[in-house]
């Protein structure tokens, strides 16, 4: 089975499905999923665009991406900068997969701090009063086709639901 | 003509630079340049007059989502009955504040009978729990920049959390006794990812993330001449000798770690480790430990609410009488997660952003205030948001650097006009509230 037209780069790069599932590569990669531990901190771009406030495109694009090492994005059958969707057992989130520059090893994920990191962190604090926001596993899946939301409009949806609409008050 | 202000502090992380300079306009109203600041502080000066979602008045939250502007005084009065009507109250924040305003806050909270707790709950809150238990053996940072000649970084990124830590205290100053600066220090840092931090090192020790304590015991062990696995937590024996060496052969060490070993497992078992560490290398040399808190004035909150009821955090107020604290059971995260709190006030920080979904999720529900000078994602879901003038830019206060000195912030511009501060305002919720309440 040969693929005629395509507007998948990987589709490019991988025109044949497979021949033992029959399963080709969109399918393939559309199934896909692999394990990460997952890390949420600071970074100075993060602290920069929250300084410029939380609804500015700088706190945007600071803090709605997820590190990762070279090889997890390899077994993923993902590009850098292409989105992805995080589930955690508390949640699931999408966010851009960026290149780290700051090395991580294979297996270990960065998310810096922000909604979109809190909105996958367990609450749950062990008694101590503090959450896990480090070390916890995480599935990422490629989500090309779907969009990453905007701070209040993520907050707002995980808080009331997609029509945002708050609770009434007498 | 413009002037400078110098010597001003900048009201972002627990560093507290004090040596900024900013050029304000000649009536005083507009900052127009900043100088010695890090990135994040010169956006946070530089923001202030034409700021992103600075907004000048109260708004309150109308059925449809939208927001209407409202006076202060309406404000106030939501804020008083919702105090006064409410069974418990958490009153969460206080880190972007000035210790003045804490009082104040701190007095309308016990008359109302509330949950007070701050950001050290989600930070350095393991941090307090293990000095409680363990005590700390701690320095000031210009005594770690006039002394210290090995500087342990475990857990912390002082490149991105802290940017100019290093430059005026730990890597890289010339000091009384370290003439040499950077050259005369031995730094050692540990972390799961190469950082920009590590860059800087002499020593990078990377651990498996999560293996902290394994590691901090290993070094105890070797501190103490005992043998170890040949591997532990990923990091090869040989290594963690050779930096055990390093921190002994030292005059003054001092270890910073950071929420890498707060937010991990172990949570205050690792600082107690850590504690215990540097107690044990204080048998052959000066050790210190130190903190790196993050807010600028999460530590002054801490000391305010230590020498008002006796607990830095996690503070229950609701008998009246005389305070709780319970982390776990009067903590911010725990009580929302258990939908305990049936209202909410969130004072310069910000619940929406840096709580699990979980936690704000009730928060959401429930009758809700942001005191806050921005926009920011707690205001986007709260029932009403009262803007106040910006603490340590447009308002001087007292703030309390990572290594517990006060520092006088400064006031660089007038706030917009008829804005009101914390001060202010929580003076005139308490005025009210008394009326509401009567002496009960």
């Amino acid at each position: 089975m040969v693929k005629t037209s395509t507007s998948n780069l990987y589709e490019l790069t991988h025109p044949d499905s497979n021949p033992v599932t029959g399963v080709s590569w969109t399918e393939h990669q559309m199934t896909k999923k692999i394990t990460l531990n997952l890390i949420t901190c600071r970074t100075i771009q993060q602290g920069v665009g929250m300084e410029a406030g939380k609804t500015s495109q700088k706190y945007f694009d600071a803090a709605s991406i997820i590190h990762m090492h070279e090889d997890d994005m390899k077994k993923l059958g993902i590009m850098a900068n292409s989105n992805v969707r995080v589930t955690s057992k508390d949640g699931t989130i999408v966010v851009k997969a960026v290149r780290t520059r700051e090395d991580l090893v294979p297996g270990l994920a960065h998310l810096p701090m922000g909604p979109w990191a809190n909105a996958i962190v367990s609450a749950y604090t062990y008694s101590t009063g503090e959450p896990c926001f480090k070390g916890f596993p995480v599935d990422i899946e490629p989500a090309e086709t779907e969009k990453v939301m905007e701070a209040v409009e993520l907050v707002q949806t995980l808080c009331y639901g997609p029509d945002r609409k708050p609770p009434a008050r007498q | 003509m413009t002037k400078v202000v110098t010597d001003v502090v900048c009201p972002f992380c627990g560093t507290l630079c004090d040596d900024l300079a900013i050029t304000v306009s000649d009536d005083g109203k507009q900052i127009i340049d900043c100088q010695n600041a890090c990135a994040i502080g010169a956006e946070k000066f530089l923001h202030t007059s034409a700021g992103h979602g600075r907004i000048t008045r109260p708004r309150k939250r109308q059925p449809d989502g939208s927001y209407k502007e409202i006076t202060y005084d309406e404000a106030i009065e939501y804020t008083a009955q919702m105090l006064a009507k409410a069974k418990k109250t958490l009153w969460y924040g206080w880190a972007s504040t000035s210790c003045e305003a804490m009082a104040v806050g701190h007095k309308v909270a016990e008359k109302a009978g509330t949950m007070v707790d701050n950001c050290a709950t989600v930070c350095h809150g393991s941090s307090l729990l293990a000095i409680q238990d363990v005590g700390v053996p701690s320095c000031t940072l210009g005594e770690v920049k006039n002394r210290a000649d090995r500087v342990v970084f475990w857990g912390c990124n002082p490149a991105h959390a802290h940017p100019r830590h290093m430059s005026r205290y730990s890597i890289f100053p010339r000091g009384f006794f370290t003439t040499k600066g950077h050259k005369g220090r031995k730094i050692i840092v540990v972390d799961c990812r190469y950082t920009d931090t590590a860059k800087c090192a002499d020593e990078f020790i990377q651990i498996d993330q999560s293996y902290d304590y394994e590691v901090l015991d290993a070094f105890r062990t070797v501190a103490r001449g005992h043998d170890i696995p040949d591997v532990v937590g990923g990091v090869p024996k040989e290594k963690i000798i050779k930096a055990v060496e390093t921190l002994k052969e030292g005059r003054f060490g001092v270890i910073f770690f950071g929420m890498g070993l707060t937010h991990t497992l172990g949570r205050n078992h690792n600082i107690d480790i850590a504690i215990n560490l540097t107690r044990d290398l204080n048998d052959f040399t000066k050790f210190s430990i130190v903190a790196m808190r993050g807010h600028w004035n999460v530590t002054g909150s801490g000391q305010v609410l230590s020498w008002q009821y006796g607990f830095p955090y996690c503070v229950d107020l609701t008998r009246r009488t005389h305070a709780r604290y319970q982390p776990g059971d009067t903590s911010s995260v725990d009580l929302l997660r258990r939908k305990e709190v049936d209202a909410c006030i969130c004072i310069a920080s910000d619940i929406g952003a840096h709580f699990p979904i979980e936690a704000t999720r009730h928060m959401a529900q429930i009758p809700s205030v942001c005191i806050d000078p921005h926009i920011n994602l707690t205001t986007e879901i709260s029932d009403v948001h009262i803007p106040v003038a910006l603490v340590g830019v447009e308002v001087a206060g007292c703030a309390y650097r990572m290594d517990n000195v006060p520092m006088a912030c400064r006031k660089v511009v007038d706030p917009p006009e008829g804005m009101l501060t914390d001060e202010e305002l929580l003076e005139k919720v308490y005025v009210r509230l008394c009326e509401i309440m009567g002496d009960s």
